[in-house]
């Protein structure tokens, strides 16, 4: 058991990462990875909507209707999000403002949902929680590095303090404007998805169908 | 079993019913649309006098930022006291005569509403913004008798957003003394780059209207030759921002118009004895 509860926080971190094995969530990636700031409140946010829509789902799970099972886990994921919306609003201004209508978003997350319809549905609830907290933070490493390349190149700074002096403010980095447009984030993504495909090979998808060898003795 | 049922009385009884049961699935859908609904307007509503606190900080450390007045740290409330804020007709250029409170009126949704917003035809919509308001507050900063700085706030589109701002204007109500946006949602790091503060820096001293009280101030393309004649009534356009840097402009050609604040600061600087 307390076996089964570690593999559930650990694994999606690298063996079965919601982004870079199983490639949901891209949207929000994309979108507030500019700077990490911005990241990390957003990885916070949707790390505890995933891990507790896990747990409340996962309890009253012996009582969802199937017919409307969908619709119920979107209201329980609707609700925390808003509830999430409202905190950052109240004490977290400067970044919600940041965020705006991403923090919404979360509620079409297909990791949120994702994890909710495959696992909290099953699993008891401590378990989803701790299933929902791993995915989470699965997402959030993969949004955490990437907001670090596209922040340090794109700006030359990291949470907002510069390293790297920028060429006009009288440092000599010419920053690189594409790392602060969406496409960069799909580039490191990629790559992310290469490394850690190339480390971890088992990861590797098998190919849908062969390439047909045509040899010269075949007759076309 | 069914003796247990029974005791359980209605609500234990359509528990037990199977889950698909239309009655249950009603009686699911219900019950959580509720508690939902309950949890939700309580985190609303208890935290609905931190998000005010916090909007109106947000406004008046913009106020203050852009008449250079802010300083990390400091009381708000009191700084903010000095502004005098008052509502402005802006198809008269006078002071409006309404019941109105000036520190509670909200701008935005008064350009949405049908008796006090005004619809713009596209002629005079050079912001991109459709409708606005018929009155308009302004923030106006004395030393003694003497206007010293006036804050308007001005909005209009860029390339992806509106954005949101104040422009500060000195004593003779031509000189620029501060830019600053608070809400947009241009490219970071490109139309983004409105919020440099290197860049709004050089907004300061420059002319808006020229001789015949035109409004001759635009942000320029690339870079302004300081030597030009026409440089105090430039600003460097933002590189690789094209379209947000047009957005400024017209921006501040609308505000700034007849259809903005033109008629009222007209009216202040013959009241100031300024042409």
């Amino acid at each position: 058991m307390a076996s089964q509860a570690k593999n559930n926080v650990i694994d999606p971190i690298i063996d079965n990462n919601p982004i870079t094995l199983q490639v949901l969530g891209i949207c929000s990636a994309l979108a507030v990875t500019t700077n990490m700031t911005a990241a990390l409140i957003m990885c916070i946010a949707l790390t505890s909507v995933t891990a507790f829509s896990g747990a409340i789902i996962s309890s009253i799970r012996h009582h969802i209707p199937s017919s409307i099972r969908i619709i119920v886990q979107m209201t329980v994921i609707a609700s925390l999000v808003i509830i999430v919306d409202q905190i950052l609003k109240a004490y977290a201004y400067e970044a919600s403002k940041q965020l705006s209508v991403f923090v919404g978003l979360i509620i079409t997350n297909c990791i949120v949902l994702g994890r909710a319809e495959a696992y909290a549905m099953k699993n008891s609830p401590g378990m989803s929680f701790l299933d929902g907290l791993g995915n989470g933070l699965g997402y959030s490493v993969v949004l955490l590095v990437v907001a670090f390349f596209r922040e340090l190149f794109g700006a030359g700074k990291l949470f907002g303090h510069t390293i790297i002096p920028v060429a006009n403010e009288g440092g000599w980095y010419v920053p690189n404007g594409l790392m602060l447009l969406p496409p960069s984030a799909f580039f490191i993504i990629g790559l992310m998805i290469w490394a850690i495909r190339s480390w971890k090979p088992q990861q590797v998808e098998a190919p849908d169908y062969q390439i047909h060898q045509v040899h010269r003795t075949e007759v076309l | 079993m069914a003796e247990i049922t029974q005791k359980k009385g209605f609500l234990g009884q359509l528990m037990q019913l199977p889950n698909d049961d239309p009655k249950k699935t009603i009686f699911i859908a219900i019950v959580l649309c509720l508690v939902c609904s309950v949890l939700v307007s309580t985190a609303a509503v208890s935290l609905k006098s931190r998000q005010v606190v916090n909007q109106k900080n947000d406004i008046r450390q913009n106020i203050l930022a852009v008449t250079d007045q802010f300083e990390p740290g400091m009381d708000m409330e009191a700084a903010f006291e000095k502004f005098e804020v008052r509502l402005v007709d802006l198809a008269t250029g006078q002071y409006a005569e309404t019941d109105l409170d000036p520190a509670t009126y909200d701008q935005r949704k008064a350009s949405g509403s049908p008796d006090l917003g005004v619809r713009l035809d596209n002629q005079q919509d050079v912001a991109g913004i459709g409708s606005r308001a018929k009155y308009a507050p302004v923030y106006i900063l004395r030393d003694g008798d003497q206007i010293q700085q006036l804050v308007i706030p001005i909005h209009g589109y860029g390339l992806w957003s509106t954005m949101y701002g104040f422009l500060s204007l000195g004593s003779d109500f031509n000189t620029i003394q501060g830019l600053r946006f608070y809400e947009h949602a241009e490219t970071p790091g490109l139309g983004g780059e409105i919020e440099n503060p290197r860049w709004l820096a050089k907004w300061e001293g420059k002319k808006i209207y020229d001789e015949n009280g035109n409004v001759e101030f635009r942000v320029a393309r690339g870079y302004v030759d300081n030597n030009s004649p026409q440089a105090e009534y430039k600003v460097d356009g933002l590189s690789g921002a094209t379209l947000t840097s047009k957005g400024v402009s017209n921006m501040i050609s609308f505000w700034l118009g007849e259809d903005g604040f033109g008629p009222y600061l007209k009216s202040m600087r013959s009241e100031q004895g300024i042409n």
